[in-house]
């Protein structure tokens, strides 16, 4: 009877941080798995693979953004069967993946229960079309209520949920920042940048029931009638742990201690 | 617009290792388009190498588009937003050359899609200096009849060089002010050699609707086009750099062509017909394409492609040499295995050393030996049994069998032996594994004679009578109920094929079905969900009226050895006198061997085209190198 390979046992365990920018925020998760996979083979990054009849390597993924929102900060863990330098894991993961996702930081884990610590997100929503005013009017109607009930379409029919208890806070951004700009002459008609009206700054926490940009947004046109008039730009820019004054802080602060 | 289309991944590029080169340093500017869904286009070798080797070049640049869902040409058309590429979002009318590669005529429709969107005259003849070069390319582009008012030149034969080509030649155009604007160009092209400009050339009928002569319309166009051959494939290790995408494709594997060509002689195969002779790609330049593309792609499988892998002379020591190689790194290696013999099996044993064994692969093609015979797949039903008895005893769980129905000369019977043989196949693998839990797949294809084979002539099979075979053979495996839980039955049904037939075999007077079907809303003809029959018929029907041509006359008419057939002033190299008595040797099914290990039978490529067959074995082995992981700490 066939064995499965025994495998070479972890020695060490790294926590990446990676953003998704530009076009590739169209990247799903299933897509980045697998670029990311391919990204360390390409490194010859010493991956752990799992045991059992078909291997496969060893990386947790974290509270992934929807396809179509970029992030600033995604987080995953991979665990390896030598000891390697998290710089140099950084800089060959980095060349190995396109450009548009790109490695931030890695460091080694030194403390436990790092998915737990990604307690909160801190969003940016630009708006195409809203008036700053009546974004700010909206956001305000929409703290006032103490339950804001949304809809979400699953694969198993309609959800209803409250998206109101997991925001924090939710304002204009103090600054209008440009969008990223789009390569090609018809990047902004194709992924229709329009120069934004309104930009609002979002702390929502992670968690159950999770509620999402999509979420946010249904709920600011549920209390306020706000909608946009092309679809919203997403960036998650903040995750991690929420300190006593609502900030969204680093969630790699215990790893460098 | 992307947010609000499925999948937008597929139109926004960036995938590892494509480039986007600056458009003003750039003086001559290909747009590349594989007419089907990014799924199924990117993974294509063809445009993949075509990118490749004219980014290299100094002062080329070359963009990828494909074929546009439903969904986002609504938003681009309600925008206004043209065909782009995806590497630069570049519209596509800017482009100096649009190269459109067709593996099959399903993307014909799509092309019209294509062009339409971006704006550039549907019809050759209305293009100014304005639009880019139409051009076609691939196996569908040896009879281009049917959309030879939509394209401004086809390609016939291998593509690596004769873009080399277009590119010189269209920038010495350039750079000379453009002398006599486009036909000036489409002139200096059409008597370049291998590429053909369907407007140089006049088509007149007969009264019973067969094409009387096909000539050039005016002096030192060639009489006859003849395709290219590119010799030596180890100077040509491309795609060096292979396309890496983020989204999903059919392929999720590194592709490396091990050899060009296929001289087996199974006659409905038209790529086997065109690609001869065979050339082989050493062991040592394999090798080296294997360990180069997994460096820079990250793939963790890798396919050896050709038109049957096997055959390769040294593909023995391929297989060993690369699982010596790979062992232990979690590299998997695959064989597109499709002949049937024990050999073929303890190659994919060597290829899976480590891995799991699947399925496997066989396509038999006909169901009967009589059937085998006509078709030249040399394989006895003995072969196929103890074959796959070996395959199961060495531990593969599955096996697949390709078959095609409507062949020349078939019968009820000959497809109902489907059924016998995959009942025999069952047992076999009962006997070998003592178990009863066996599985094989009958996979079932409609059979659409092509152009520049020896089935050229044939009747395509109507198809009623397809569907009422694959019918009678459904009931044939589903009633026996010891075996009809273990055999999968997978079948399309006829309708499509017919279609397809109408486009392979189509003259010029095609093109204006093809026009009035995509009029009517015809686009993704490969995908069943898109394609309508009745669509495609009743645009036939409307087109030719109450001439003497018709949707049937193109397919499921028989041609006589006189009838100038619409291809025949484009020369793949075959000899015509040779098809025609392979044709006929066929009929009474009579077996020709393969020229690679018995003399030569005046096929008439080589000849003709100044080639010959390039093949090993070399005596050399696969390096061994070490596979170093990255520095420890």
């Amino acid at each position: 009877m066939d064995v499965p390979h025994q495998q070479e046992p972890v020695v060490q365990r790294l926590r990446l941080k990676y953003a998704k920018r530009g076009r590739l925020r169209f990247t799903s998760h299933r897509d980045f798995s697998r670029a990311f996979e391919r990204a360390l083979r390409r490194a010859k990054v010493p991956i752990a693979f799992s045991s059992g009849f078909s291997p496969h390597p060893r990386v947790s993924y974290a509270n992934a953004t929807p396809t179509g929102v970029a992030s600033e900060a995604e987080y995953l863990e991979i665990a390896l069967n030598q000891v390697v330098d998290p710089d140099a894991v950084r800089a060959s993961l980095d060349a190995a993946l396109p450009p548009g996702l790109d490695l931030i930081e890695v460091v080694e884990a030194r403390s436990s229960d790092f998915a737990s610590r990604l307690e909160a997100s801190r969003w940016q929503l630009v708006l195409p079309g809203v008036e700053p005013e009546a974004a700010a009017a909206a956001s305000a109607a929409l703290l006032a209520e103490t339950e804001v009930i949304v809809e979400r379409m699953t694969k198993d029919g309609v959800r209803r949920f409250d998206a109101r208890a997991a925001i924090c806070s939710l304002e204009l951004a103090k600054v209008q920042p440009a969008p990223p700009g789009e390569i090609g002459q018809l990047g902004a008609a194709i992924g229709q940048l329009h120069s934004p009206s309104a930009i609002l700054a979002a702390v929502v926490r992670n968690g159950s029931p999770s509620v999402r940009p999509d979420d946010l947004l249904a709920a600011l046109r549920v209390v306020a009638g706000l909608v946009p008039s092309n679809p919203p730009l997403v960036t998650r820019l903040a995750q991690g742990p929420l300190n006593a004054s609502g900030s969204v802080v680093d969630p790699f602060d215990p790893d460098r201690e | 617009m992307l947010p609000l289309v499925s999948k937008p991944i597929q139109y926004v590029g960036g995938e590892l290792n494509s480039s986007i080169k600056d458009w003003d340093s750039a003086d001559v500017r290909w747009a590349l388009m594989y007419p089907d869904a990014y799924e199924v286009g990117l993974p294509n070798q063809g445009v993949m190498i075509l990118y490749e080797v004219l980014n290299e070049l100094e002062g080329v640049l070359a963009e990828r588009t494909y074929a546009i869902w439903p969904d986002l040409e609504k938003l681009m058309r309600a925008n206004g937003v043209p065909q782009f590429t995806v590497d630069g979002h570049r519209n596509v009318a800017d482009f100096d050359l649009l190269g459109i590669s067709f593996s099959t005529e399903l993307g014909y429709t799509n092309m019209l899609s294509a062009l339409d969107l971006a704006n550039i005259p549907l019809q050759a003849i209305d293009r100014t200096m304005d639009h880019p070069i139409v051009i076609a390319g691939g196996h569908a582009a040896f009879n281009p009849e049917p959309i030879s008012e939509f394209i401004d030149c086809a390609v016939l034969g291998d593509g690596e060089e004769a873009v080399i080509k277009i590119t010189k030649i269209v920038r010495e155009w350039k750079l000379a002010g453009c002398p006599g604007g486009r036909e000036g160009v489409l002139e200096k092209l059409a008597t370049a050699g291998g590429i053909y400009v369907p407007r140089f050339y006049d088509v007149e009928y007969l009264a019973d609707g067969q094409i009387k002569r096909v000539a050039p319309n005016r002096v030192g166009i060639p009489l006859r086009v003849s395709k290219h051959t590119v010799m030596n494939l180890d100077e040509w290790p491309y795609p060096k750099q292979p396309l890496v995408p983020l989204a999903e494709t059919v392929h999720e594997r590194m592709s490396v062509e091990i050899f060009r060509g296929c001289t087996r002689g199974c006659r409905f195969c038209q790529a086997g017909m065109i690609t001869r002779p065979v050339r082989e790609r050493s062991i040592t330049g394999v090798a080296q394409m294997v360990q180069d593309g997994l460096d820079a792609t990250g793939f963790a499988e890798v396919g050896l492609l050709s038109l049957s892998s096997a055959d390769h002379s040294e593909i023995g020591e391929i297989a060993k040499g690369l699982a010596d190689r790979y062992e232990g790194s979690n590299v998997g290696l695959s064989l597109p295995s499709t002949r049937v013999d024990a050999f073929n099996v303890d190659l994919a044993n060597e290829l899976t050393r480590n891995g799991r064994r699947s399925g496997l692969t066989f396509a038999p093609e006909g169901g009967s030996e009589r059937m085998r015979k006509v078709i030249n797949k040399m394989v006895t039903e003995e072969d196929l049994i103890s074959t796959v008895r070996t395959a199961y005893e060495n531990g593969w769980r599955q096996v697949k069998l390709y078959f095609m129905c409507g062949l020349p000369t078939e019968e009820d019977e000959d497809v109902l032996q489907i059924a016998v043989l995959a009942k025999r196949v069952i047992d076999a693998g009962r006997q070998a594994t003592g178990g009863k839990d066996i599985r094989c797949t009958v996979s079932i294809g409609g059979f659409v004679p092509k152009p520049h084979t020896p089935f050229q002539w044939a009747a395509q099979c109507h198809h009623e009578v397809v569907d009422h075979r694959l019918k009678l053979l459904r009931a044939e495996v589903q009633g026996d109920r010891r075996y009809s839980k273990n055999i999968g039955f997978r079948y399309h049904d006829g309708k499509p094929s017919t279609i397809e037939g109408l486009l392979s075999r189509g003259d010029r007077r095609v093109g204006k079905v093809i026009l009035t079907a995509w009029q009517r809303g015809q686009r993704f003809d490969g995908w069943s969900e898109h394609f309508s029959y009745e669509r495609w018929a009743g645009a036939a029907a409307d087109v030719f009226g109450e001439s003497p041509i018709s949707l049937d006359w193109f397919t499921t008419r028989e041609r006589l050895e006189t009838e100038v057939l619409p291809w025949d002033h484009l020369d793949s190299g075959l000899d015509k006198e040779w098809l025609w008595s392979d044709w006929r040797e066929a009929l009474d099914g009579e077996e020709v061997e393969d020229c690679r290990w018995s003399p030569c039978f005046d096929c008439g490529v080589c000849p003709s085209m100044g080639t010959q067959i390039q093949i090993g074995p070399t005596g050399k082995t696969v390096p061994l190198i070490s596979i170093s992981p990255m520095a420890s700490a």
